[in-house]
């Protein structure tokens, strides 16, 4: 296929063809196109179909603020569905489809909504499928979801890699047109760090779209001079096809760099798309405008755009919609487009401009005092329809019309912070307002100045201020400085089907529909018509529904006020804002010391917060986790067994008040125990309840390990860090957290000492007198590795817990299993850890869950009344200390073999099952091989005088009931000999 | 006029001319029985159930800007009643079959859209929990289906059960949960309260109480002062603010939520997907677009808007989760501000000053309990005693240890 | 945001956990006559005020210092930061 609508000139590369195709049919492009202006080389207008009622639809700009060609880009799991086809760069072997059309996008099914249009009115889903009620779900909105929506996903993961990275500068140009352009210049000669960033492939900005002439040369070549200078420059990093997307707080920028989204196939490990922080005091927004549309009646079809684009696809990209255009304008701008083209070779039909004293040209007619009052042309204008001035008519037969209503300033950003624009009459537009994100200024067109020189000028001087530059400025390049007024010309009179939000399919009719129901505020228009609610965020809409409102309330614009901006300024792939972290990179994956020893022995792992534990250790021939687990639990309480408890949190706590410290920690006494012993704790949240237990051991009169449980352990520090820093500033006490530092090993069950006492070395002495229950101090193992042993027991066997330095943990677990052989050891992972320790009727965390108090956990009288602890106050609130209050219990089925299931809710024997008679639940459960029954641990109403009592446990969520006994929670070992012996 | 289909056609046929606007726009009354302050989705629906359930029409409904600008129009528009504890379970299930019957009570389509929540299960604690909490939404007549990983995979197949780092092991699912038309929550309650012929005030804002004696008279706004028999605060993420003109202080804080949504895109999520360990959630709206988000920015804030670390953070967990989201396109990120309380759970109840009324304390769960809201608060304000499914709802549950704490985070409002 | 920590000078809030407001310094004396009332009041009523804010952070991945930062809570403009423990020692906390 031929580029029919190819012109001469432009910035294009016209010695390498591109190919690509559009809806499965071969066109060619060459480098410097986009895919909209090579379609439109290509003769196609037709690019897509709106939201609602599936009009045809082309492109309506040259750039980001596309509302009408979006595609979807590439296949397979890099589809990319709503892609403006004005910002892709073109590649090679681009393939992208029409979307939202079915079966194509000729001839549409749903257009059908567009012969409905006067029954799908704004709103008019809030008025009416509400009968029968259950048809909602079933029907109306499988119907409406359907034909809502644009392009598809492909439902494949996304195969691409995405990347993040901080950068820092002493300005950040945002945008690089004239201003940004000068301003680079200027900061970049003065030395200072500059970061230009702009979303296009090529920088310039309007510059690139334009005629005229810098210093007597094209604008472009004084574009090529400025940016070849400023590549030059170590100090100034350019940073094109990067969108600066939000300002967000103290200077920190938001911006994404396509880095692959120009290349036909990424390089392995190349990111598609980079999101940058850029921190930077001062930054200078350089973002020009962004034309209007002015609204008529059938202003939607494909050929019509924005004058400005029109002249942007001759001037730079060489193509043009159609041979024969019109202008339809209420400025000076729009004569611009018509003589741009004329010089190309385009022949203007006519100018029609609604001022009747609009200028006149030689080479085509002005229709002055006119207006476009109708358009023609299913699938692409084919006549427009002018209302002259003396009130005739007249048919121009066009392919093609540009439309100019005059420019607003992309104020965008000035706005992230929740600052306001403000209206300037000569404009007739809002501008940047008085409070503006700190550290921001703006420059040139988005700062309301709409000439050349004027932006090239304000960069220049935006930059020097920025930056506080003494001396004089670079000479500013000779330019354009015809002074610009807007008149404001939003829509044609008598209009009732013409478009101001083309995606969304918003018209003047709807927004008067909305006047007439009360939705009169912006926010209510917005909401209740969809206005700028669509992929371009009404760039190129808001302006026109805002007036037409102001307008029917009898208000002026800023009174009837504006929107507020919100980031991104233009959307951004979820996956550029994950980068990196997904799958198994989502999370740090944090491994106990024992872990790889643990993997050679074929261990199941599980996730455990962060860190990755030994669930169990499967042996050949067991099938079924329980036999491992069964076997582990069996194996330790007859022998000895083995457990990697590094994950528990370990913080070091040092001074001479430490022992003070540690007291008003936790709620029992901890002033007064001896060097050499080890206490169980509980430490409550200020509120009174439980926060964690945990054990402190006293290596020295000055020196505590304290542990937390592996899953509190950083909230523990924090809080202990809390009440060191902020309650008792002059107390001489130290925290550091030493959980990674340290391997710890529970070593449980009768022959634990006779294990360890081949490990540790024989000057120590481990025995029952020598280091009783609760005993901790300093050893050696293995001869003279420094270690510490504690006597604690959370199995409820006799145990010890071993730590060395982490370095040396898997030698010691290796260490341990090879000594261990003659008592046959076993490892066992936390699933045993969890069946002993309920067994024990230890609490852990489903008990310690954040609503359970030291009373709930049967530990009342620990909590200390003669100190003050955190907690201790509150703890006494009457509402925690009810007569029915829960209590910790154990559960037992009263038929042996049936399940206690965790989550459970206990009910009285007999009567309903209902929330009103829920007498508590079940935290914990397991089979316990030590009873070979089911057991579980739970809270129950008064529970601690309800033993022997039998229960219904009921689980309806499961479809379980099970006739339980309340026992005690501590089913093995009740008086504690065995860690004792 | 009664909306219908009907009246749609006959309105499309001709012009559309009879269209009448939703709700009046009066100019304040000197005198109320009952003033409602804050034009969101609970102060409307307190109107509304005033007028309609407790008989109560001399009643205005007073708003600082523009009806429904508040967090019934910036919220995630998910509806459930998957709560655990006994405090919360009947009102949100009482929220939820207000919910089922709002299209019909309002004569408005908030196309209340019942496709289900489910809420990933990634470790045996965690389902540990999940089986208590769909106990007690079972046992208190709500509905909860416990699913294993093969049952979640075969209804979103397109979740990582392949390579994550959090492994799913189930979901708790709620089938009768699901979303709501946002914005229209806040038109249809102020439709049919203006309809009933509360006054509905725009653009009115509170700038003081008159207390005299230990008795509310009225409130000094910027258009004058308005009497009233009783006054009653909705004003969620502006609690403190507002209450502090009474000269209360709050078991509340202010906080930033982010919500975003992508692009349109055609229908790929049947319900709501929540990912606790990711700090992310996330439906899809008829219009097409992904509504998402996760977690508070953490730090005490009235702005609106929030920063990049929760922007990235949500993303990530939305890329880990389901990794075919990776290509389409956030749009808009914005923010609302919570009224953070000491537990995670609201308050409806009276002040120690007489006549004055408060509704606040809603976290992010404020949008689903719109209707019990308003019911509840009608009812106190109607009556002076609580409704039966908000008696835990208490101001001074903290000081009697009565707390009602979801999470078990304690008095750190941002962990809730 | 950027929290200029008076010790490492500025770094980015991400490093820092969030508590609240610093009123949380001044802890009541448990053997006070109200101190039930006290301790009510400390643990949960806030002045969550729209304006300036003094809070505390916590550089967990940083130095571990808790931080005292005054924050505009409707501009989020910092205006202030001072160690945590300093002003305990104002407050009139010492062990």
């Amino acid at each position: 296929m031929t580029q029919v609508n190819r012109l001469g000139g432009g910035q294009i590369d016209r010695t390498k063809t591109l190919n690509f195709k559009f809806d499965n049919r071969n066109y060619t492009a060459h480098p410097g196109d986009t895919l909209a202006s090579a379609l439109l080389a290509n003769g196609v207008r037709l690019m897509g179909r709106s939201f609602k009622y599936h009009r045809p639809r082309g492109v309506l700009s040259a750039g980001s603020e596309e509302p009408n060609a979006l595609v979807e880009l590439r296949k397979g799991s890099r589809k990319e569905p709503n892609t403006r086809a004005t910002t892709i760069e073109m590649f090679d072997g681009l393939e992208a489809n029409s979307q939202n059309r079915w079966p194509s996008l000729k001839f549409d099914a749903l257009a059908i909504n567009d012969q409905l249009s006067r029954f799908l009115t704004a709103g008019f889903y809030y008025k009416t499928f509400m009968w029968p009620a259950v048809f909602w779900e079933k029907f109306y909105e499988p119907l409406i979801r359907r034909a809502a929506g644009l392009g598809t996903l492909s439902m494949q993961d996304d195969p691409d890699e995405y990347d993040k990275g901080f950068r820092h500068c002493d300005l950040l140009i945002i945008g690089a047109g004239p201003a940004g352009l000068m301003a680079a210049l200027t900061a970049g000669r003065a030395g200072s760090e500059v970061i230009l960033a702009d979303e296009d492939f090529a920088l310039g900005g309007r510059l690139n779209s334009e005629s005229f002439l810098l210093n007597d040369d094209q604008a472009e070549i004084w574009v090529a001079q400025t940016v070849a200078e400023l590549s030059a420059m170590p100090n100034v990093r350019l940073m094109p096809r990067t969108t600066t997307i939000g300002a967000f707080d103290h200077g920190i920028y938001g911006a994404v760099e396509q880095t692959g989204d120009h290349l036909a196939n990424l390089p392995t490990g190349k990111p598609r798309q980079i999101l940058w922080r850029i921190y930077s005091k001062r930054a200078l927004l350089c973002t020009g405008a962004t034309e209007r549309p002015i609204a008529f009646e059938n202003n939607d079809r494909p050929g019509i755009m924005l004058a400005g684009a029109l002249r942007s696809y001759a001037n730079r990209f060489a193509a043009t919609p159609a041979r024969r255009v019109a202008i339809f304008t209420n400025n000076d701008d729009g004569h611009r487009t018509a003589a741009d083209l004329h010089a190309k070779g385009v022949k203007i039909a006519a100018v029609v401009d609604v001022r009747v004293d609009a200028p006149t040209s030689g080479d085509y007619e002005v229709l002055r005092g006119a207006q476009v009052i109708d358009t023609k042309g299913r699938l692409g204008l084919a006549f427009v329809e002018v209302g002259l001035a003396d009130g005739s008519n007249r048919t121009l037969d066009v392919g093609a019309l540009g439309v100019s209503g005059g420019w607003n300033p992309n104020v965008h950003l000035t706005c992230h912070q929740r600052g306001r624009p403000t209206w300037d009459e000569g404009l007739s537009a809002f501008v940047p307002g008085e409070t503006l994100p700190p550290g921001l200024a703006v420059a040139g067109a988005a700062n309301g100045i709409m000439t050349t020189y004027g932006a090239l000028q304000s960069g220049a001087q935006g930059a020097a201020q920025a930056l506080e530059l003494k001396g004089d400025l670079p000479t500013l390049p000779e330019a354009e400085d015809m002074p610009v007024r807007q008149t404001p010309f939003w829509y044609v009179q008598g209009c009732s089907r013409a478009w101001l939000d083309q995606q969304n399919d918003v018209t003047v009719k709807d927004v008067k529909l909305s006047h007439q129901e009360g939705f009169r505020s912006v926010e209510h228009l917005k909401r209740y018509t969809t206005l700028g609610m669509a992929t371009d965020q009404g760039k190129t809409s808001n302006m026109g529904g805002l007036a037409i409102m102001a307008e029917l309330a009898g208000k002026s614009i800023p009174e009837t006020g504006t929107t507020i901006f919100r980031p991104p300024y233009t959307p951004v792939p979820i996956a550029t804002f994950a980068g990196r972290l997904k799958g198994q990179e989502f999370h740090p994956t944090r491994l106990p010391p024992s872990h790889y020893w643990a993997k050679e022995r074929g261990a199941v792992f599980v996730e455990v917060g962060n860190w990755l534990r030994a669930q169990w250790f499967p042996l050949p021939g067991e099938t079924h986790w329980r036999q491992s687990v069964d076997r582990e639990v069996r194996q330790t309480r007859a022998s000895v067994g083995v457990c990697d408890c590094t994950t528990l949190g370990k913080i070091d706590v040092q001074g001479t008040d430490a022992a003070d410290f540690l007291n008003r920690i936790y709620c029992n006494g901890f002033a007064k125990f001896a060097v050499g012993k080890t206490r169980y704790g509980l430490m409550l949240r200020e509120d009174g309840i439980a926060m964690d237990d945990g054990t402190a051991a006293r290596l020295a009169e000055d020196h505590f390990i304290v542990t937390t449980t592996t899953a509190n352990a950083v909230k523990v520090y924090q809080h202990m860090e809390f009440v060191r820093q902020c309650l008792l500033p002059d107390m001489d006490v130290q925290l550091i957290s030493t959980t990674e530092a340290w391997a710890q090993y529970a070593v449980a069950g009768p022959n634990s000492r006779k294990l360890l006492q081949k490990i540790v070395d024989p000057e120590f002495d481990i025995s029952n007198e020598g280091f009783p229950f609760m005993g901790c101090g300093n050893v050696t193992v293995c001869g003279g590795l420094r270690a510490r042993l504690f006597r604690i027991s959370f199995s409820g066997e006799l145990a010890f817990e071993i730590a060395v330095p982490s370095r040396y943990g898997d030698a010691l677990m290796r260490r341990l299993m090879r000594e261990g052989e003659e008592f046959n050891v076993v490892p066992y992972g936390t699933e045993a850890l969890s069946v002993m320790r309920i067994e024990k009727g230890h609490a852990a965390g489903n008990e310690l869950n954040g609503t359970t108090s030291a009373l709930n956990l049967g530990m009342a009288r620990m909590v200390s009344k003669k100190k003050d602890s955190i907690g201790a106050t509150l703890s006494e609130r009457e509402g925690l200390n009810q007569p029915d209050a829960l209590m910790m219990v154990g559960v037992k089925p009263v038929n042996s073999g049936d399940k206690v299931t965790a989550g459970g809710h206990l009910m009285n024997a007999s009567g309903p099952v209902d929330a009103a008679n829920d007498q508590g639940y079940i935290t914990s459960a397991a089979f316990s091989p030590s009873l070979d029954s089911h057991i579980g641990l739970g809270f129950l109403k008064n529970g601690g005088e309800r033993q022997g009592e039998k229960m219904r446990l009921v689980s309806p969520l499961t479809e379980l009931t099970v006739e339980v006994e309340i026992v005690s929670a501590h089913f093995v070992d009740p008086q504690g000999e065995r860690l004792r012996a | 006029m009664r909306y219908s289909g009907f009246q749609v056609i006959k309105e499309a046929l001709t012009g559309h001319k009879g269209w009448k606007p939703a709700w009046r726009d009066p100019e304040p009354k000197p005198q109320y029985d009952i003033l409602i302050i804050g034009g969101g989705g609970h102060g409307l629906a307190t109107a509304h159930y005033l007028a309609k359930v407790y008989g109560h029409r001399n009643v205005a409904v007073i708003e600082k800007g523009w009806i429904g600008g508040g967090n019934v129009g910036r919220n995630t528009t998910i509806i459930r009643s998957n709560y655990l504890l006994d405090g919360n379970e009947p009102f949100y299930e009482f929220s939820l079959k207000l919910w089922e019957g709002l299209e019909q009570d309002l004569n408005y389509n908030a196309m209340v859209s019942q496709r289900g929540i489910i809420n990933l299960i990634h470790s045996d604690a965690q389902r540990d929990a999940f089986t208590r909490r769909g106990n007690a939404m079972i046992l208190n007549g709500a509905d909860a289906e416990l699913l294993d990983a093969d049952q979640v995979r075969r209804e979103y197949p397109f979740l990582n059960f392949n390579n994550a780092r959090f492994p799913i092991k189930g979901g708790l699912a709620q089938r009768r949960g699901g979303t709501v038309r946002h914005d229209a929550v806040a038109w249809g309650y102020a439709r049919s309260a203006d309809k009933n012929g509360v006054d509905i005030i725009q653009n009115c804002e509170v700038t003081g109480f008159r207390i005299e004696n230990g008795r509310c008279l009225g409130v000094e706004t910027s258009k004058g002062f308005i009497g009233a028999g009783k006054v009653g605060c909705a004003v969620a993420g502006n609690s403190g603010r507002l209450m502090g003109m009474a000269g209360m202080r709050l078991p509340i804080e202010s906080h930033v939520l982010q919500a975003f949504v992508s692009e349109g895109l055609k229908p790929l999520l049947p319900g709501v997907i929540t990912f606790g360990a990711g700090h992310f959630y996330v439906s899809q709206s008829d219009k097409g677009g992904l509504v998402f988000g996760g977690d508070l920015d953490g730090y005490n804030s009235y702005a609106q808007r929030g920063n990049l670390p929760v922007v990235e953070d949500v993303c990530e967990g939305g890329m880990a989760l389901m990794p075919m989201i990776g290509r389409a396109r956030l749009l808009r990120m914005w923010g609302g501000i919570m009224d953070m309380s000491m537990d995670g759970s609201p308050i409806i109840d009276r002040t120690h000053i007489d006549g004055l009324y408060f509704n606040g304390g809603w976290c992010y769960g404020g949008f689903k309990a719109t209707p019990a809201s308003g019911h509840c608060f009608a009812h106190l304000l109607a009556k002076d005693e609580p409704h039966p499914t908000a008696t835990a709802y208490r101001l001074d549950r903290f000081r009697a240890g009565r707390m009602i704490d979801e999470k078990g985070m304690g008095n750190q409002p941002n962990l809730h | 945001m950027i929290i200029q920590h008076p010790l490492l000078g500025p770094r980015d809030s991400s490093e820092f956990v969030y508590l609240g407001d610093a009123s949380l310094i001044d802890r009541p004396d448990w053997q006070a006559e109200n101190a039930a009332e006290a301790f009510h009041d400390y643990a949960y009523l806030r002045d969550n005020p729209a304006g300036e804010h003094r809070e505390l952070w916590f550089h967990e991945g940083g130095d571990r210092s808790w931080l005292v930062v005054t924050r505009n809570t409707v501009t989020h403009e910092i205006s202030r930061v001072e160690l945590a423990r300093d002003v305990a020692r104002t407050r009139g906390r010492s062990k």
